[in-house]
């Protein structure tokens, strides 16, 4: 368990209070816009950054405790740090960069360097000097070399902010796959809804220096109060499934949740695996009786909960399903022709699912690294199933 | 061959003064650059102006404060002379010592600029994949700021080769000894046929500056390509 409970006052006017807690497994997306004391956080967590009050604890480790007097320095927190700028060192090639962490880490080697470099692909880089490496590469490198180090913690800040889209492409299934296959925590700073959804378990969202939500991230993105905090994004319906059969001849797959089932798009995963399917509110239509002769395969019935106005002609009205919550946006007009109120029974099509896969919070293996049998290809191949509906009518 | 043997010592002499002067002043150098770079103190500027004071100070003024202090009477130089038995007064070591303590600003100011090259960000890295202070230091921080100790030692090697006023203050005018070639080329002009001697002595002073220069260059690039700058 990471315990985080800092203050800090710069006097700059830039205070920054926090208190969280992030699990010992899975990604904790620290979550905000910049200048919210996102990367200030993760600073603290490295030692780079002083607080002026309150303690940090990753397991039984006191890494800084203000009252107590207690300060750890750099070097013995074994924090990976991967900055957003990479850092690599200019005067060593790509194999010492590596290795330059693996050496001081005198005790332990449980990950090897082998099985990080095939992991992430730059075997063919280690003779090569950092400013010959292209971005997404050197990124690759320094996530690489915080790796050997041997951490227990992984501090991301965000890695894939200074990269292009394609770059980013490249990077993130490296970092699913790491999130995976290794029982390291890992606290990601990012501004990025999207990297935060294909990679968090837990967000903790900041705004101006101030934590003001922590937990789950199907719950803390949920809150439909917070949205104006986070920024505005079509976050829709985040559910947790488990992929239930494959059916290859109509390639399709089942997952299953709470509420029911889904149909997607076949997803690479195995028959049991944890995914998270996404469904933006756009996608879900209403309909008042059992739809029978539509297209859309995915239906679920429920009953009206809230109906908010959203800007312009929409409306978000929320789905009440036996377990969960389902958010649909339909316009004004619909909710006025068709008298939607509270209670009222109602049948939801869902149009479209995007599926990630999720990380398991729990170890897959007892050994504590080995790189997957897939590790060739690093392409998309763990995210099924994004389409790109039309607009909503 | 092309110089008198008189005037091959005094050329000796230079070299052997302006290597041992930079050679000894580069690790204090980089001690009070790193002090200058990277920290904040009260009283830093006096500390500051202390350092560059024999920068600015005529030379002569430098050569007469070293007597002072470092001279057979001087506290410094009695204590060295009762304890070590080392007296600097007109010997090589003195004239080291005022070349040392002249070009001492010089080299200064370009490991300090050096060391406000280097990414502090990049030292905190290291220090994160387990590195201390020290060890980040040696690995990280030295061999990226090779650029700037290496235009340090150049500067200083060129101030020490041309060192006239607090030599010749400190530890006097003595062939073999202290005579280094602006000194030689002092004594010739006082001397009735000296202006060949002082001739020579000045197309020898040229090509040292310019090789010097070019060799310094070589180096420079060779190393930025290195840390791939280039």
């Amino acid at each position: 368990m990471i315990d985080i409970d800092v203050t800090l006052d710069r006097g700059t006017g830039f205070k920054l209070s926090a208190q969280f807690t992030a699990p010992d497994s899975g990604v904790t997306a620290l979550f905000g816009r910049s200048g919210s004391g996102k990367t200030t956080i993760i600073q603290i967590v490295a030692g780079s950054v002083q607080p002026n009050q309150g303690r940090v604890q990753v397991g039984d480790e006191v890494f800084v405790d203000v009252e107590k007097g207690i300060n750890l320095p750099i070097e013995k927190r074994r924090v990976g740090y991967v900055f957003q700028d990479a850092r690599l060192f200019p005067h060593l090639c790509v194999d010492s960069n590596l290795r330059y962490g693996q050496r001081r880490a005198k005790h332990d080697h449980s990950i090897s360097f082998d099985a990080v470099v095939d992991m992430l692909g730059i075997g063919h880089l280690l003779k090569r000097r950092p400013h010959t490496l292209s971005g997404g590469e050197r990124q690759r490198v320094a996530i690489g070399r915080a790796l050997l180090a041997q951490p227990r913690l992984l501090l991301m800040d965000e890695p894939l902010a200074s990269l292009d889209e394609q770059r980013k492409q490249e990077i993130l299934p490296y970092l699913e796959r790491l999130r995976d296959d290794l029982r390291l925590p890992i606290l990601y700073v990012s501004h990025s809804i999207e990297e935060v959804l294909r990679l968090a378990d837990t967000v903790t969202a900041l705004k101006d220096g101030t934590m003001i939500a922590s937990g789950p991230l199907a719950d803390v993105l949920s809150r439909t109060d917070l949205a104006p905090v986070l920024g505005r994004f079509d976050l829709g319906t985040i559910l947790d499934c488990t992929v239930k059969a494959h059916d290859t001849n109509l390639s399709l797959s089942t997952l299953s949740f709470a509420d029911g089932e889904l149909r997607v798009p076949l997803v690479d995963r195995r028959v049991g695996s944890p995914v998270r399917a996404r469904i933006r509110s756009r996608d879900v239509s209403l309909c008042l009786s059992r739809p029978i002769d539509v297209s859309v395969t995915n239906r679920l019935a429920g009953t009206i909960g809230s109906i908010r106005k959203e800007g312009g002609p929409y409306a978000n009205v929320e789905v009440v399903l036996p377990h969960g919550k389902l958010q649909s946006l339909v316009t004004l007009e619909s909710v006025e022709r068709l008298a939607f109120e509270e209670g009222m029974p109602v049948w939801a099509m869902i149009k479209a699912v995007a599926v990630d896969s999720r990380s398991p919070n729990f170890p897959l293996q007892d050994e504590p690294f080995t790189p997957p049998a897939h590790s060739a290809a690093p392409a998309l191949r763990l995210v099924a199933g994004r389409s790109h509906p039309p607009e909503p009518e | 061959m092309l110089l008198t043997p008189e005037e091959w010592t005094a050329v000796a002499l230079s070299l052997k003064v302006a290597f041992w002067s930079t050679i000894w002043s580069m690790p204090p150098a980089i001690v009070v650059g790193w002090i200058l770079s990277r920290t904040e103190f009260p009283g830093k500027g006096l500390f500051d102006g202390f350092v560059h004071l024999p920068l600015v100070l005529p030379k002569v003024v430098v050569g007469y404060i070293l007597l002072l202090t470092l001279g057979t009477r001087g506290y410094l130089g009695q204590f060295l002379y009762e304890w070590f038995g080392i007296s600097l007064m007109f010997t090589t070591a003195g004239a080291t010592v005022a070349a040392a303590v002249v070009s001492f600003p010089l080299m200064v100011n370009a490991i300090r600029l050096a060391l406000d090259g280097v990414d502090r960000g990049i030292e905190t890295a290291a220090r994160t994949l387990g590195a201390s202070r020290l060890d980040a230091f040696f690995t990280v921080t030295l061999p990226l700021m090779t650029p700037g100790i290496l235009s340090g030692a150049l500067i200083s090697l060129a101030s020490a080769l041309g060192e006239f006023g607090a030599t010749i203050t400190f530890v006097s005018n003595v062939e073999g000894q202290t005579r280094t070639i602006p000194l030689a080329i002092y004594s010739a002009t006082h001397m009735p046929d000296g202006d060949a001697m002082a001739l020579r002595l000045t197309a020898v002073s040229v090509v040292l500056a310019l090789s010097a220069l070019v060799l310094a260059e070589m180096a420079d690039r060779r190393i930025k390509i290195a840390l791939g700058r280039i």
